[in-house]
Parts: structure tokens; C-alpha cells; sequence
């Protein structure tokens, strides 16, 4: 138990101090990378909750590609980050206040709301008997590929469109833009390729189709 | 572990049948090249024509299937109807301008059919996570036909901004699922119904989460606040996507936020009707007042539709059968109005130039009299005058208003809709008492003389069999009240 405790504390201290220095770098590029130690870290509080699949998928997605993916992108783009900040401390009044404003209406809503009665008879998916023994990625799995196959499915075909459309809308076909073609120099014939020449004796030669 | 059943895939069967239709004209597509558009959008409208009569075969019946997500019942088969038929005539539209406009591409009629199985699951949803889905699955597609026209400025700044404030909408429409979800510990509307069909006492935090997901939809179907988007989008798309826009997605939208307020939430009707009575008056003095001053007939076609969403909503406003009966009746009729409009619109051309000013129809009474007469009769529609069809849906609607009790609000409508006459008619001035200008390129395309004619017809001729539309909306209706 004090060992969990530990971890946690380790784990959240990590992700808090990261996540402030992800807005606080001056480097951009340091700033992705402590994106991704707060990822890690926040994969590692999952773990704790023994919610293992989300944590896998937090590494994979968040760490494996939308962070590269930024890194990519602060590393191809010339945004000069300085120069965003410039007016960070002139906008710092007006932005905190806001801000308390938000904080202020949420906590006076959801702190005098309550759940609605007969939630309690009404459970998403009821917990199959052998719970404790299953590990989540296949209660999930489970779950995913019966109860909710009309939400994967659907999701699927967001997905398709998704990709027709990056295609429809970036796909160009140039001309004047040389590409190898395989078939065309494999069908190619010698009589095609090569020409024989004469030459005669003190004059140049006579290069065919130039 | 114990299996689940499979579950019964035929309450789907439309919307299933759809996306395989959708694959396979994909495939037919890629294999045959950029020449097929013709081919593959007229085995478009092939396919949504089959699969409105798979809707009616499928019954009209209430069925829930796959473990709650998906409902079928009347109310879904008419909605359904209506948004395959603004999207079978859209691609229909669409066919002769991409051709001039060298966009002609396949993927532009599957991208219809997605969007329109995206709208079909809006209209069937009977979950938080159906409708988001349904609602995403629209919209993605949505942006992407918007800025189909990719070599166009115009088009593609529609596209990107349709894009980043219907992400926006989103956003704030999965808040407003996810409170509701923690307030009331379902997303599933048969649930919900369960707890708040009756008048409750809610918590604080589940109507805030209802007034978020009434915002995004109120986005989705460009009511006032949220229409920003709406005059810049119609401008810049492509025309015929500019006509699907204003009306298949909106149908669908609407259908959507009436389900979503009345079965679920029917018992909080005090909590959310202010909210609608609002959207629906800033609607509609919104949509006729900012209209007045439009010169492009396009821009002049949002204002009329964020309008016409206000009329809508009163009928929602009223939560009652008869003003649910009188939302269908009048998304039937704005189909049938708008759908001729557009085709008129399309007609607009001088020498292979596409025209969109007002001032372009000058003297259309004299120079192509039968275009101009059709105009005519949808911008009497529109405007709401006797004996168009037009007439009618209003009339129903504040019928079911004063009934309801929302006298106040039946007069700002009568009220709008007599300054949003002003715009309508002056139009038809436009066109009868103005300097004859140069006629428009003959001869017009057969596909939009037929829609033309069709729906100038139905729109003048539905005073005298007014049953089909108005006995199906009552069915549908009743349907949403049956519990």
C-alpha cells in the first residue's frame, strides 16, 4: 500500500512538473518532449488505477504518434515561439480572470447538483460475474465487439471518410512532372534504344531525332 | 464468459445496405477512373432510391436494435424519406455543373451517400453515442464536398471554416453528452426516458448538459446564435453543394434535435423551452431581416433557410403532437421549395458563366417565362402565401404554436414572415418589371428542367391531395409520443 502511495505521489509530481514545463520551455522542441514525459507519467497513474489497457493505449497513441507527429511539426514549421509569448505577461491579468470566473460558476454549479436517483438500477454494461479475474483489455474487448458493435462499426466508416477525403482533397495529378514508369522501360526494345550510326570520314555524326 | 446474442441487423438494414452500396460504387470508381462520375453518380441515386424502398419495407413499426443504440419507428422512416430524396436530387444537380466546372469526380456522389448514411443514424438515434457518431459522420463528409472545388478559393475557405467551427459544435456537444452521462448514468435514450420522461426536478448539471447538446445541434442546423457559419459556407461551396447543404443535413439536424429533446427529455419541456423559443425568434427576425440587404442569391438562400430552421423550431417549442406533426410537415415542404429554388439557381449561366447576383434575373418574365414562372411560385412558397404549399407548413406550425399556448410567439412568426415576404417578392419584381437582360444558356440541362417541373408542380398542387404528406407526418408524430 505505502509503495502505491509512493508511486503515485512520484508519478503525479512527475506529471504536474512536466506539464508546466511544457507551457514554460523556451525551446518548442523541449516543450514536446516533456509532453511526452507527461504522457508517460500519466500512463504510469493509469497502471496504478489498474486501468493497464488505457495506459498502453496512452503510450502508443499519445507517445507513438500524436507526439511525434508534433514533433514533426514544431520541426518542419518555422513558428517563432518568442514572439507568441511576447504578450503573455500584458494578457496574464485579464486571462487569469477569466479564468477565476470559469472556476467560480463551475464550482458553484456542480457543487450544488446532485445525481440523479435510480441511477444506481441502471449500470451501462452490467459487470460480468468473474470480473476480478478478467483483465480489462478483454473485458473491453468484449464489450467493444457486442454491446457496442453499431458505435465500431460507425466509427469505422468516420474513418474511411476520413480518408477519402484527405485523398479527394490532396490527390493532384501534375503534368509535366516526370515519373518512372516501370512498364514503359521494361517494354522498351532495343530498336527503340539504340541506332547505329555510319560515320563518315572527317565529318560528325548525324544523331537521328536531334 | 457468456456470449451476447448476435444482435438483429434488421432494423439497420437501410443505413447497412447504404455503406456497402457506398464501398462497392468506391470500388466501381477506382477501377473505372475519373471518366465514371456520370455512371457512378447515376447508380447513386439508383441506390438511394432502393434504399427508400428498403426504409419502407422495413416498417414503420417501432424496433430497437443493437442493444439500444438504434431505433426505427414512423418518425424515422419519414425523416429518412425526406433527406433521400434531398440527397438523390442533390447528386442529380450536381451532375451537369461539375462537368462544366471540371470537378466531375466519383468520389463526390459517394461522398453523398456517406453523408446520408451519416444522416440516417442521426435520424435512428436512440443513444448519445449513435447520435455523435451519426452526427460526425455527416458532418466529415460535409467538409470535405464543401471544399470539393479545390482549385477555388472560395471553396476551399468554406470548407475550412465549416470545418473549424463544426468542430468547435462537436466539442460542444460531447461536454454537453458527457454531463449528461455523469448526471443521469446513461446515454441511452430509452433510459433517459425512464428518468425524465415524467416531469422531475433535475439536477443542475444534467440541464446544462441538454443545453449543451442543443447548442451543437443548434449549430448543426445554423439556428440563430450559432449561424455564423451559414451566409460564408453557401457562398463559397459549389453551388449544387450549397443545395444539399440547405437541405438534406438540415432536415436531418432538425429530425435529430427534436428527438433528442422530445423522447428523452420530454419531461423537462419547461427546463428547454425557453431555449428553443429563443433559437426559434432570433431565427427568425434574423433570417428576414439580414436578407433584405443580400445582392447574391445564394447568401440570400442561407438568411431564408436560418429562417425557415426558426419556423421550425416553434413547432418543436410546442412539444406537442400536433407541433411535432407540424415541424415534419413543414421540413417536407421547405424540401420540396428549396430543392426547385436550387434548380433555378443552377439555370443561372450566361456564355458558361455562372451567375449568383439578384440584379442577373432582371426581365426573366420576358426573356424565358417559364423559368421565370417557376421561380416565382417557390418564392411565393417560401415567402408563405397562399395557395403554395408554403402557406400551409406555416400554417401548421402556428396552429399547433397557438395551441400549445405560444400565442406571443405565433406572432413573431407571422410577424417575420411578413417582413421576410419583403426579399421573396422582390425577386419576382426583379424578374417581371425590370430591363429584360441577356437570356440565360440554352438549352437547360434535361435533369434540372425534370426537378424543376416536378417540384413546381408538387409545391402548387399539394392544397388539393395535401394527405400523403400531412397523414404520414401524423403517423410519424404519433409515433415520437407513443410512450
Amino acid at each position: 500500500m505505502i509503495l502505491q502511495a509512493i508511486m503515485f505521489y512520484l508519478f503525479a509530481v512527475v506529471t504536474v512538473a512536466s506539464g508546466v514545463m511544457v507551457v514554460a520551455a523556451r525551446n518548442p522542441v523541449h516543450s514536446v518532449l516533456f509532453l511526452i514525459l507527461a504522457f508517460f507519467n500519466s500512463a504510469g497513474l493509469f497502471v496504478l488505477l489498474g486501468a493497464e489497457f488505457l495506459a498502453m493505449i496512452l503510450v502508443v497513441v499519445y507517445v507513438g504518434a500524436v507526439a511525434v507527429l508534433f514533433l514533426f511539426v514544431v520541426m518542419m514549421l518555422d513558428i517563432d515561439f518568442a514572439e507568441l509569448r511576447s504578450g503573455f505577461i500584458r494578457y496574464l491579468p485579464i486571462g487569469a480572470l477569466i479564468g477565476f470566473v470559469l472556476l467560480a460558476e463551475l464550482v458553484l454549479i456542480f457543487g450544488s447538483s446532485a445525481i440523479a436517483p435510480g441511477i444506481a438500477g441502471l449500470p451501462a454494461a452490467p459487470a460480468p460475474a468473474n470480473a476480478v479475474a478478467m483483465t480489462n483489455t478483454r473485458a473491453l474487448g468484449a464489450l467493444l465487439y457486442t454491446r457496442y458493435i453499431f458505435a465500431f462499426q460507425a466509427a469505422g466508416v468516420i474513418l474511411l471518410v476520413a480518408m477519402i477525403g484527405a485523398i479527394v482533397l490532396t490527390l493532384r495529378r501534375r503534368v509535366g512532372v516526370r515519373r518512372q514508369s516501370i512498364p514503359d522501360q521494361l517494354a522498351r526494345t532495343r530498336a527503340q534504344a539504340v541506332a547505329i550510326v555510319k560515320v563518315p570520314l572527317g565529318a560528325g555524326a548525324d544523331i537521328p531525332g536531334d | 464468459m457468456p456470449l451476447l446474442p448476435a444482435p438483429d441487423l434488421s432494423p439497420a438494414l437501410p443505413e447497412i445496405a447504404l455503406v456497402c452500396a457506398a464501398m462497392a460504387l468506391l470500388l466501381v470508381g477506382v477501377f473505372r477512373g475519373d471518366g465514371s462520375a456520370r455512371l457512378v453518380s447515376w447508380l447513386s441515386v439508383a441506390v438511394l432510391v432502393a434504399v427508400l424502398v428498403l426504409c419502407g419495407l422495413v416498417g414503420i413499426e417501432r424496433r430497437v436494435g443493437f442493444y439500444g443504440m438504434f431505433v426505427t419507428d414512423a418518425y424515422a422512416v419519414f425523416m429518412k424519406a425526406l433527406v433521400l430524396i434531398g440527397s438523390a436530387v442533390s447528386i442529380i444537380l450536381a451532375l451537369r455543373f461539375n462537368e462544366e466546372h471540371r470537378i466531375a469526380r466519383f468520389e463526390f456522389p459517394v461522398l453523398i451517400l456517406l453523408a446520408t448514411t451519416g444522416m440516417m443514424v442521426m435520424v435512428s438515434a436512440n443513444d448519445l453515442i449513435t447520435l455523435y457518431l451519426g452526427l460526425e459522420l455527416q458532418s466529415l463528409a460535409l467538409y470535405v464536398v464543401a471544399s470539393f472545388d479545390r482549385d477555388s478559393v472560395r471553396s476551399t475557405e468554406a470548407g475550412l471554416k465549416y470545418f473549424v467551427l463544426g468542430a468547435l459544435a462537436s466539442g460542444m456537444l460531447l461536454y454537453g453528452a458527457s454531463l449528461i452521462y455523469g448526471f443521469a448514468g446513461t446515454t441511452e435514450f430509452t433510459e433517459l426516458a425512464k428518468l425524465f420522461g415524467q416531469p422531475t426536478r433535475p439536477s443542475t448539471g444534467l440541464i446544462i448538459g441538454i443545453v449543451f447538446v442543443a447548442v451543437g445541434l443548434a449549430f448543426k442546423c445554423s439556428a440563430v446564435p450559432f449561424h455564423m457559419w451559414t451566409p460564408d459556407v453557401y457562398e463559397g461551396a459549389p453551388t449544387p453543394v450549397t443545395a444539399f447543404f440547405s437541405v438534406a443535413p438540415k432536415i436531418a439536424a432538425v429530425a435529430l434535435f427534436v428527438r433528442f429533446l422530445i423522447e428523452p427529455f420530454g419531461g423537462l419541456v419547461v427546463e428547454w423551452r425557453q431555449v428553443i423559443v429563443f433559437l426559434s425568434v432570433a431565427s427568425m427576425v434574423l433570417g428576414s431581416v439580414a436578407a433584405i440587404a443580400q445582392t447574391n442569391i445564394k447568401r440570400l438562400m442561407a438568411y431564408s433557410s436560418i429562417g425557415h430552421v426558426g419556423y421550425a423550431l416553434i413547432g418543436l417549442a410546442a412539444a406537442s403532437p400536433s407541433g411535432v406533426r407540424g415541424v415534419l410537415i413543414y421540413m417536407a415542404i421547405y424540401l420540396l421549395m428549396n430543392l426547385g429554388t436550387w434548380a433555378v439557381i443552377l439555370c443561372m449561366r450566361r456564355q458558361g458563366q455562372m451567375l449568383e447576383g439578384i440584379a442577373d434575373l432582371s426581365g426573366l418574365g420576358r426573356t424565358q417565362p417559364g423559368l421565370a414562372l417557376a421561380l416565382g411560385i417557390f418564392m411565393f412558397a417560401l415567402a408563405g402565401i397562399p395557395p403554395t404549399a408554403g402557406f400551409f407548413g406555416k400554417l401548421y406550425i402556428f396552429l399547433a404554436a397557438i395551441d400549445a399556448g405560444l400565442v406571443g410567439l405565433a406572432v413573431i412568426g407571422v410577424v417575420a414572415s411578413v417582413i421576410g415576404a419583403f426579399y421573396y417578392l422582390r425577386i419576382v419584381k426583379v424578374m417581371y418589371f425590370d430591363e429584360p437582360l441577356a437570356s440565360f444558356d440554352r438549352p437547360l440541362a434535361p435533369e434540372l428542367k425534370g426537378v424543376l417541373l416536378v417540384s413546381a408542380l408538387l409545391t402548387m398542387l399539394f392544397i388539393l391531395w395535401p394527405d400523403p404528406i400531412v397523414g404520414g407526418a401524423e403517423l410519424a408524430a404519433a409515433s415520437l409520443f407513443a410512450r
